[in-house]
């Protein structure tokens, strides 16, 4: 009764009630400027959701009884009410998962967060080294998350989370990350890098290459066991027997998860932050129990989905045909090939004539870097410079 | 506990275990445990005979063992 078997997962496509678990991104405001970030953050929104609107909205996730939100941005701690929103979920049986780049987890809040039992903690951290995680996430920042990570463990706050999106750079570092996890007394998170948001500029140079999708296959069947991966590999399922990776591996997207954005507008899944996904707002389109039981995009994504170029394949029916996202922002068909296919049907789609579709919302710092991004892996350029306080987040 | 058109979704907020109901029977079985002096009398009571409990069964042990169920007493006590 406690393990997934496929006939549930049949049920889960068809939709539930309300979301097991939901994505919340507080704030587009964020002090860093990862390449790679999903919805291209950097500056807040004018028409951000206020602390009243963030408290109806969790009032009625309690009335779902939707289980727990993961919040994250931007940077959410940046908002000046999100203390006190995570006490509002909290109090209101909705658990939290936060992710932060670090910046706000001081002594003090590290001693306050190891007071609750309801609040999860995750440290982004792309590079076991700050030369591999800062060319991606900014100068500085590999310190400052692991400052907050000291600072947790100081604290007595156990089992934080350091979340990894796995990379072309990283995915030899998995060993490292996951000592470092043990070093405090924390448990290491792992998740499939999206061409989504910012994500899209740098996706051809920054994502596993075939050789490394194996060995990333290879590395959570020998040792993934305590590692979580938000259930985010199920393309890689294909490589091995049903069941040899944990979790659902199904694309929960509109059926079981789904994204609230800073501004109330809801998403199919958090790396689908696209007008092509977006399902409605929940301030003008009367709440999110409506938006998410009646709107016509999930409902669509609840029917039967079309196997398309992918039906005469024997995996079909372990990877489904991988990641929506991930074959939209690389302008892919969505009814084929994922991508990063482990069959090496993508291969042939990405080699094919395809238009990539336009962002439809950008709050970057600054402009957009368009064309090759540097990605040595030796001192990042200087500019922009990306000191705390150049610029309020807030 | 949340009930779906399938059975339920269960998360623990403590372990933050999520485990999942998978039909109705087991639902009305686990949701009148308090009212029965124990689980046979529950399943009983939801329609399963002795006989056909054996599933049932092992699934509230599952579910006891991740302390999904605890005894009512310990729950009064917390």
């Amino acid at each position: 009764m406690t393990s997934a078997v496929p006939r549930l997962v049949e049920q889960f496509e068809h939709g539930l009630d309300a979301p097991i678990c939901l994505t919340w991104e507080l704030t587009y405001a964020c002090n860093l400027a990862c390449v790679h970030c999903l919805s291209s953050s950097g500056k807040r929104d004018p028409g951000e959701l206020s602390t009243q609107d963030c408290k109806d909205i969790i009032d009625e996730l309690e009335r779902m009884q939707v289980f727990y939100v993961n919040v994250g941005g931007g940077e959410p701690t940046v908002r000046p009410d999100f203390w006190e929103l995570v006490d509002y979920a909290t109090a209101h049986h909705v658990g939290v998962k936060f992710s932060t780049n670090g910046v706000r987890i001081t002594p003090e809040v590290a001693t306050r967060l190891a007071a609750s039992d309801y609040v999860d903690v995750q440290i982004s951290l792309d590079g076991a080294t700050a030369e591999v995680n800062d060319a991606v996430r900014g100068p500085g920042s590999y310190a400052m998350a692991v400052r907050a990570l000291e600072n947790l463990a100081a604290a007595g706050f156990s089992d934080a989370k350091i979340s990894v999106v796995v990379t072309r750079q990283n995915v030899d570092q998995l060993d490292e990350f996951a000592s470092l996890a043990s070093r405090y007394g924390a448990t290491l998170r792992i998740t499939r890098l999206r061409p989504s948001g910012r994500g899209a500029d740098v996706w051809d140079d920054l994502h596993p290459t075939a050789d490394q999708q194996v060995q990333l296959y290879q590395w959570l069947v020998a040792k993934g066991e305590r590692v979580l991966t938000g259930d985010s590999f199920f393309h890689l399922s294909g490589l091995g027997e049903p069941g040899a990776l944990a979790g659902l591996n199904m694309c929960g997207a509109g059926r079981v998860v789904c994204l609230i954005d800073p501004v109330g507008d809801v998403y199919a899944c958090p790396f689908a932050i696209h007008d092509r996904f977006l399902a409605g707002n929940i301030l003008s389109d009367g709440g999110f129990d409506k938006v998410w039981k009646d709107a016509p995009l999930f409902r669509e994504l609840r029917e039967p989905q079309s196997a398309g170029a992918c039906g005469s394949c024997g995996h079909y029916d372990s990877c489904r045909g991988g990641c929506m996202a991930a074959k939209f922002f690389t302008g892919l068909p969505m009814d084929g090939p994922d991508p990063e296919c482990v069959q090496g049907y993508g291969t042939p789609a990405l080699a094919a004539e395809r238009d990539k579709p336009r962002p439809s919302g950008d709050h970057s710092h600054g402009r957009r870097r368009s064309g090759p991004v540097p990605l040595t892996l030796s001192p990042h350029p200087p500019t922009p410079p990306q000191r705390l306080c150049n610029e309020s987040p807030v | 506990m949340r009930p779906e058109a399938f059975g339920a979704l269960l998360y623990h907020f403590g372990t933050r275990k999520l485990s999942f109901l998978k039909n109705r029977t087991i639902l009305a079985v686990v949701q009148s445990l308090a009212d029965h002096p124990d689980v046979r009398a529950a399943c009983r009571a939801a329609g399963v005979e002795d006989s056909r409990q054996g599933p049932y069964l092992h699934a509230l042990g599952v579910l006891a063992g991740s302390n999904m169920l605890v005894p009512a007493d310990a729950k009064e006590a917390a």
